[in-house]
């Protein structure tokens, strides 16, 4: 028998953690069945590139003009109108109670205006309350707008030579031609759900054993510091294991993301990841007292790290400062991992340094762990 | 050439925030003596177990158990005694059987089986191993409690109030239990605030705001306190008891049934004194044998005074 490490002590604290964790129902469900449940949820629910939305027309002179805008308008699949016939009035009140997004007014002379070969004017009102929502209905506007008005006017033609003559742009969406959010949002989701139940199971780990009283009893035994993070954060390490399982099987599965890169590299960035995970809820729980302080701590992580990691918005879009800020968070790293490994089919030399970041976090929070943790009840 | 101690301990202290909650206190137990550390709630006697078996570091003082440094060899010390927590501190959500293996891992005792079996067997709990710990009565908690401590054969056994919600009967086969275990050579620190468990102690210590203020055979404390006591018993004891109130040489009245008890430090003040009011309430007069609780309850007194 060692002083430092025994497999027996170890295996011991394991058993225990195992039935604990087994007997109790209700977060053992909710391991298992959080991750699902999420995914379905925002995996179908969050779209960075809305279509479809509702629109209001302001046309005061119905004429074939302002019709054919309006078909090729809801032809982009931005646009829906659900009130075709609004007066100025009521667009106003149907836009500032949020139940259209956008509303096109045309002015009374439009149809004159058009056959007399002026230049009239359009103006579409967005709801840029969420900006997201306005940009790609907005971008495709005007051309899609003028094409309209010209083919109306019996000059395709010559409308698709001018365009032609004007300029010519050619967009590549690449990694992602068909802009598919399921596609950046699953990978991203398997980083969120799985640090949303780590965290948290873990920090509880010894705030649970101390405001049960049973901390006291187990420092009076000999069991060392090592043997008992170890003992308590391999049962969740096997956990994650099996909610990456889940969550792998339903991004193939239910929203067919593409596995581009190497299986097992994939899963070693999840590995690494996971680690880094269950060692900082650890650390969590040697710092809080109570149970409340640890979800409180859990909680106070979380949100800072959804919102800087580039789940939520563009890493690179970020100022300077809120991107040095991410580089803190295991989930960057890891979004940056499983992205390019999936949907761009990097090899290891491309997430080098990922994956680096992500073994110094899980060195650094396990010694910093060890050293916080109170042999004694002082 | 005698043992050396199981306990030798020198000024302990330990303050929490700023407070000594255990002040300049000095301890010896001999192998295979049961020592009573008694006092008040809230005295100190359970920072002064855990300071002892290293689950707190002292302040200040020095010294050994079983022969360990108390401040540097706290796994040696964790190896050999068996520490029974105040509260039930076993995992409630895992059956009888479940805790004693995980305590067997802890202490690497192999093969671990045997250690359960022979466990539940010696408590009569084979029948019931499956039961969750946290389904049984306050007794069998105890009972299971100490069961696990011993279960590696510890040389010394500190037990933090173990008696505490237990009823007269499953108290009194515990502490055969534990005679027994002394009998067998390990050295047993028990707290209390049961009188009749401090006397069924070799020795006792009385510590009180953090301070011991006795110490010896239940006798030798008894002795050293001085204290004289008389008992009145008639029909106006109640009179008697509202007479003695503020009267000189007069320590403690404390009715007992029909009866009335007065104690005191200066026996002829204390004679005088009863002898008055015996007259006057027409109760009869005899005087009596000081009793354990009449010296603690003079011990708290005397200790808060000395506070302020």
């Amino acid at each position: 028998m060692t002083w430092v490490f025994s497999l027996t002590r170890l295996s011991a604290l394991l058993a225990k953690e195992l039935i604990q964790m087994r007997r109790d129902r209700i977060t053992f469900a909710m391991m298992l069945g959080v991750p699902l449940m999420q995914l379905m949820l925002f995996g179908f629910a969050i779209n960075a590139d809305p279509k479809s939305l509702p629109a209001a027309l302001v046309a005061p002179t119905q004429d074939r003009y302002s019709r054919a805008i309006v078909t090729a308008l809801e032809l982009t699949g931005y646009y829906r109108f659900t009130h075709p016939d609004a007066s100025a009035a009521e667009a106003k009140t149907l836009i500032a109670r949020g139940d259209v997004s956008f509303v096109v007014t045309l002015p009374s002379d439009f149809g004159r205006r058009v056959d007399r070969g002026d230049h009239p004017t359009l103006l579409i009102e967005a709801d840029a309350t969420d900006p997201s929502v306005a940009s790609g209905a907005i971008s495709t506007l005007s051309t899609v707008a003028a094409e309209a008005l010209l083919r109306e006017k019996g000059i395709e033609a010559q409308a698709r030579e001018s365009a032609a003559e004007a300029l010519e742009v050619v967009v590549h969406r690449r990694y992602n031609p068909e802009g598919v959010t399921q596609y950046n949002i699953v990978p991203g989701l398997l980083g969120v759900i799985l640090q949303m139940t780590m965290v948290m199971m873990t920090a509880m780990a010894l705030t649970r054993e101390l405001e049960r009283g049973t901390m006291e009893n187990l420092l009076s035994m000999p069991a060392t510091p090592l043997e008992i993070m170890l003992g308590k954060i391999l049962p969740y390490l096997g956990v994650g294991a099996v909610q990456v399982a889940v969550v792998l099987i339903a991004a193939k599965a239910i929203f067919g993301v593409p596995f581009l890169g190497p299986m097992p590299l994939l899963l070693g960035g999840v590995f690494i990841f996971v680690s880094s995970l269950v060692i900082l809820g650890y650390l969590f729980s040697t710092v809080a007292r109570t149970q409340m302080q640890a979800m409180q701590l859990t909680f106070f992580y979380f949100l800072p790290s959804l919102l800087l990691s580039g789940f939520m918005f563009p890493f690179r879009g970020m100022p300077g400062w809120a991107q040095a800020l991410g580089e803190l968070f295991p989930l960057t790293h890891f979004l940056r991992i499983v992205r390019a490994v999936m949907l761009k089919g990097a090899d290891m030399a491309a997430v080098a340094q990922p994956m680096a970041a992500l073994t110094l976090f899980a060195i650094g929070f396990a010694a910093f762990a060890l050293m916080r943790f109170r042999r004694t009840l002082d | 050439m005698t043992e050396a101690p199981a306990i030798e301990v020198h000024g302990l202290v330990k303050r929490f925030g700023g407070r000594a909650v255990v002040d300049d206190v000095s301890l010896s137990v001999a192998r295979g003596e049961i020592m009573g550390f008694l006092g008040p709630n809230g005295s100190g006697k359970t920072t002064t177990i855990r300071l002892m078996c290293g689950l707190l570091t002292p302040d200040a003082g020095q010294g050994r158990v079983l022969g360990h440094d108390i401040l540097t060899e706290g796994r040696a010390i964790k190896r050999e005694v068996g520490y029974m927590t105040q509260r039930f501190s076993f995992y409630e959500d895992l059956t009888i059987e479940e805790n004693l293996r995980f305590v067997a891992g802890l202490y690497g005792l192999k093969p671990a089986r045997d250690a359960v079996a022979r466990t539940l067997a010696d408590l009569g709990l084979t029948s019931r191993r499956g039961q969750l710990a946290g389904a049984l009565s306050g007794g069998w908690k105890q009972r299971l409690a100490l069961a696990a401590c011993i279960m590696h054969r510890p040389r010394l056994l500190m037990l933090d109030e173990p008696t505490a919600g237990v009823d007269p009967k499953a108290r009194r086969d515990f502490w055969d239990e534990i005679h027994q275990l002394a009998a067998g050579g390990l050295t047993v620190l028990v707290s209390t605030h049961y009188m009749d468990e401090a006397e069924r102690c070799h020795r006792i210590n009385y510590i009180s705001y953090g301070k011991l203020v006795a110490g010896g055979t239940v006798s030798e404390v008894v002795r050293d306190a001085g204290l004289t006591t008389f008992v009145l018993s008639g029909k106006d004891t109640a009179r008697a008891a509202e007479r003695f109130r503020g009267m000189a040489g007069v320590d403690q009245v404390a009715p007992f049934g029909n009866t009335l008890h007065v104690v005191g430090r200066d026996a002829v003040a204390l004679r005088r004194a009863a002898e008055t009011v015996a007259a006057e309430t027409g109760c009869t007069l005899s005087p009596s044998e000081t009793s354990l609780e009449d010296v603690f309850i003079q011990l708290m007194g005397t200790a808060r005074d000395n506070m302020r």
